[in-house]
């Protein structure tokens, strides 16, 4: 919890402010190349920061939050291409869609008492379902994929969507800051206090009055709207959807691999892990084809390696190690 | 007035009777203790009143109200407080989250649970330690924090499980003393079970002792600890 | 003709069955889950295609030596990197292991390639004819071989003292190694006995279908859902519960569309986890 720490030391805010300034005046300064490698660092700040919320505080383990992306996305889309319904309005019916499903899974897990590790294979197993069922569905253009017709660089529609790649990083850069404002505001709130405890030991939890079941369910279609979000986001700025790739076991550790790395739980985890990651995995890549490899797959040995790092060295990932030095109150408190 | 009226409970695990028929009255404001020797059936008991597991037969009222049957989470919300014989932090979090956690059973918001929180861990004197983590805590330590915990849910009754297992005897005298006055400043009635018999004859006003899963005695701690069948359960007939 | 289907359902399960084993034994001792599992199995199914395209060795006999390489490996992981996890919380277990497998799996797809490849054997095509039965060699003989290699680990656990160890390392810790057990060593030596089975069961695989490095998180998948139908730490569960799916996806296949048996599969897992978590033949903890 960062709730009794002393404030941030004046280096923290002096970070903060100079981080602020780069950020927002990035595409003045930036290549296109480099803009998209930032909205690539902002979407994955975002929908880790909505997949912490479920694993991170409430420790429910999600390994299926691609299911998510993907609804969340193809809803959107559908409503636009179909129907002609724009993606702020279509963003409604994908999240109500996606709290949804995370009730349906919530409800059939917990009622039963799925928990742990088979908790996870359920969540992977119900992305995978979906996957195969979205190959398959003809309407939504099954395995060959549902395309949104794309705009001119020069046309800025704000209301389709339909832009050049700034006002995508500037869209991207506002969900990562209301995802964290959301993530702090749920922290300090009642709903923080009772998912920590949750994961922290369950039936002390209970003993001290916590309906477990019911805040574990608050927990996943929470993240499960939030992420529906980021759906929303990947199917306009990407504009092509395929079952295979966005409902995939790799987008889910994707997107979880940033929260882990950078600190599970934490507030700015998410964030630094996918700041950290995502350009680190380009440079990999970039390295590759200069030296002439172009093998698929090496971007993934990379992640592979890094998480293993991660989870064997920094357990609890980069963020706590480094919070005090940089001058923010250590997450969690003294030890 | 009676807080807790216990009338007849029994419980059965797989044909063996745990407890039976076991009836008894808790005063309000009263400091109450249940023992008997291991495998009496205090912890089932215990447990039945926390709303762990239904009992078989029997049934139990806090302040006229049957609770038999609550989750442990309404049990909570109905008054009951409960401590756990191995002890359960939070530990990941801080000492005084981990008792917010507790008051924002009797609080709305956030800001009035950590004043709550605050108070109760200086009764217990946590607080110099409100900051740090409760993995870091020692085992008293520990222990004082699970019934500074359970006591920021605002409870009428509090259920202790054998908090006094593994403390020195100076330890155990602080937490006798710490009890002591919580329920002389506060009124809590408290309902210990306990094996550490320094900490009971200290403690309890009301003993009740089971053996074999019955009630054999009841009453004042003087009368109890001369009666003959709680001396033959302890010491074998041949000392009686 | 469902008999035919349901005979190459049974005779697939079982090789299912073979492979879910060394998942369930590796968590019925030391309580760690393979994340990294189906990664495993095609990294043995590229070993025996290497054998074959190198020294014409029939994936029947790669058996031996798969296993054996798979057993090192897998001793070895778990001596090494895995070990100190073993007292640390599940997720983190998890993470690991995820770890290994998105290492183990793009290594494959850097060194062979995405596009799949096989074996073809003599008996490849060829098939027993049982009265109205249509048999295919190749799923008989590795149906066979699964049994025979279960059967065997069945006897280790059952009849041998490392057996009889090992078992009492599941049954409780602390009790082994107050009796002087080196439980260290011996959670090493089941980590490799689990993997040698995802090793031969590779093999046996071999002879079925082709081999793609993405097939490793499917089977990984698949294996998970065996052994959770079956009973978590429960050897016949695992077996019984690879013919069950075996058979389950056979029918689906058939009366849907092949994609569509991995949802009958999934479905399977949805009300086994809500109804009968424990498995088949698991017990309640």
């Amino acid at each position: 919890m960062t709730g009794a720490g002393p404030g941030l030391a004046l280096r923290a805010k002096v970070l903060l402010a100079v981080l602020a300034v780069a950020l927002v005046a990035a595409p003045l300064y930036t290549s296109d190349y480099v803009l998209s490698i930032l909205i690539l660092c902002l979407y994955f700040a975002y929908a880790g920061q909505a997949w912490n919320i479920m694993t991170g505080f409430a420790g429910q383990l999600s390994l299926g939050h691609s299911l998510y992306v993907g609804i969340g996305a193809y809803v959107a889309a559908m409503f636009f291409v179909k129907f002609g319904v724009n993606p702020w309005l279509g963003a409604l019916g994908a999240i109500a869609a996606c709290a949804v499903i995370g009730a349906i899974i919530g409800v059939l897990a917990f009622r039963f008492g799925v928990g742990g590790v088979y908790f996870a294979i359920l969540t992977i197993a119900f992305a995978e379902f979906t996957r195969i069922g979205f190959d398959h569905l003809e309407w939504l253009g099954g395995s060959g994929g549902l395309f949104i017709p794309v705009a001119s660089r020069h046309t800025m529609d704000f209301l389709r969507l339909r832009g050049p790649p700034v006002m995508f990083f500037y869209i991207a850069l506002a969900l990562a800051l209301v995802g964290l404002w959301i993530s702090a505001a749920l922290l300090k709130s009642r709903f923080g206090y009772y998912w920590q405890a949750i994961r922290e030991n369950e039936e002390a939890a209970q003993a001290l009055g916590i309906n477990v079941f019911r805040y574990k369910l608050y927990a996943v279609m929470i993240s499960a709207a939030l992420t529906a979000v980021a759906g929303v986001f990947f199917a306009f700025y990407y504009n092509t959807l395929f079952p295979e790739q966005i409902f995939s076991m790799g987008r889910s550790i994707e997107i979880i691999l940033g929260p882990i790395i950078g600190g599970l739980g934490t507030l700015a985890g998410p964030i630094v892990g996918a700041f950290v990651l995502t350009p680190l995995a380009d440079l990999v890549t970039e390295l590759m084809e200069l030296l002439g490899i172009d093998t698929p797959g090496v971007k993934q040995v990379f992640y592979g390696v890094c998480l293993l790092v991660v989870v064997v060295f920094l357990p609890n990932g980069i963020w706590p190690a480094i919070a005090k030095r940089l001058g923010f109150p250590p997450p969690g408190g003294h030890s | 007035m009676n807080l807790l009226e216990v009338r007849g409970l029994s419980k059965s695990f797989s044909g063996l009777r745990a407890v039976s028929d076991v009836s008894f009255n808790v005063p309000e404001h009263s400091l109450f203790a249940m023992i008997g020797p291991n495998g009496a059936g205090k912890t089932t008991c215990f447990n039945l009143i926390a709303g762990v597991f239904p009992p078989d037969e029997g049934t139990v009222a806090l302040g006229g109200r049957a609770i038999i049957g609550f989750r442990p989470d309404q049990i909570c919300h109905a008054g009951i407080g409960r401590t756990f014989q191995v002890v359960k932090p939070f530990p990941q979090m801080t000492v005084l989250d981990n008792v917010i956690v507790g008051a924002l059973n009797a609080h709305r918001d956030v800001a009035s649970a950590r004043r709550e929180a605050r108070g109760v861990l200086e009764r217990l004197h946590l607080d110099a330690k409100a900051d740090h983590l409760a993995a870091s805590l020692t085992l008293p330590e520990r222990k004082r924090l699970e019934v500074a915990r359970a006591m920021a849910t605002r409870p009428r009754l509090l259920l202790l499980d054998e908090v006094m297992a593994g403390l020195r005897p100076t330890e155990v005298d602080e937490m006798v003393g710490v009890f002591r006055r919580i329920n002389a400043e506060t009124g809590l009635t408290i309902l210990l079970i306990e094996h550490v018999m320094r900490a009971v004859m200290a403690l309890a006003q009301h003993i009740v002792v089971l053996h074999h899963g019955e009630k054999i005695c009841e009453g004042a701690p003087e009368a109890v600890v001369r009666d003959p069948a709680v001396l033959e359960c302890y010491l074998g007939e041949g000392a009686v | 003709m469902p008999l035919d289907l349901i005979v190459k359902g049974v005779l697939t399960g079982l090789v299912y069955g073979l492979g879910a084993l060394g998942l369930s034994v590796i968590y019925g001792v030391t309580r760690i889950v393979n994340f990294a599992h189906g990664e495993m199995m095609t990294a043995a199914m590229y070993v025996a295609v290497l054998l074959f395209v190198w020294a014409k060795v029939d994936p029947m006999l790669a058996i031996l030596p798969v296993a054996v390489l798979a057993f090192v490996f897998g001793f070895a992981l778990q001596r090494t990197v895995i070990n100190p996890f073993v007292t640390r919380p599940e997720h983190t277990q998890f993470m690991l292991l995820v770890a290994v497998a998105m290492i183990l799996v793009n290594v494959q797809l850097i060194v062979f390639g995405p596009d799949a490849r096989n074996v073809m054997v003599d008996y490849q095509l060829e098939s027993f004819e049982v009265g109205p039965l249509i048999i295919d060699k190749a799923r008989a003989f590795a149906a066979l071989a699964a049994l025979a290699v279960a059967a065997a680990l069945f006897a280790f656990f059952r009849y041998s003292l490392t057996g009889k160890a090992i078992r009492a390392c599941a049954d409780n810790q602390l009790g082994a190694r107050v009796v002087g057990l080196d439980v260290d060593r011996l959670y090493a030596l089941t980590f490799g006995l689990g993997a040698a089975c995802v090793g031969a069961a590779g093999c046996l695989m071999l002879l079925l279908v082709d081999v793609t490095p993405m097939q490793g998180p499917a089977y990984t998948l698949l294996a998970f859902i065996v052994v959770i139908v079956g009973g978590m730490g429960s050897l016949p569960g695992a077996l019984a519960a690879g013919v069950v799916i075996g058979v389950s996806e056979a029918l689906a296949g058939f009366y849907f569309t092949p994609s569509a048996k991995s949802m009958f599969t999934f479905a399977l897992l949805v009300l086994v986890l809500l109804f009968r978590p424990q498995g088949l033949f698991g017990r309640r903890v």
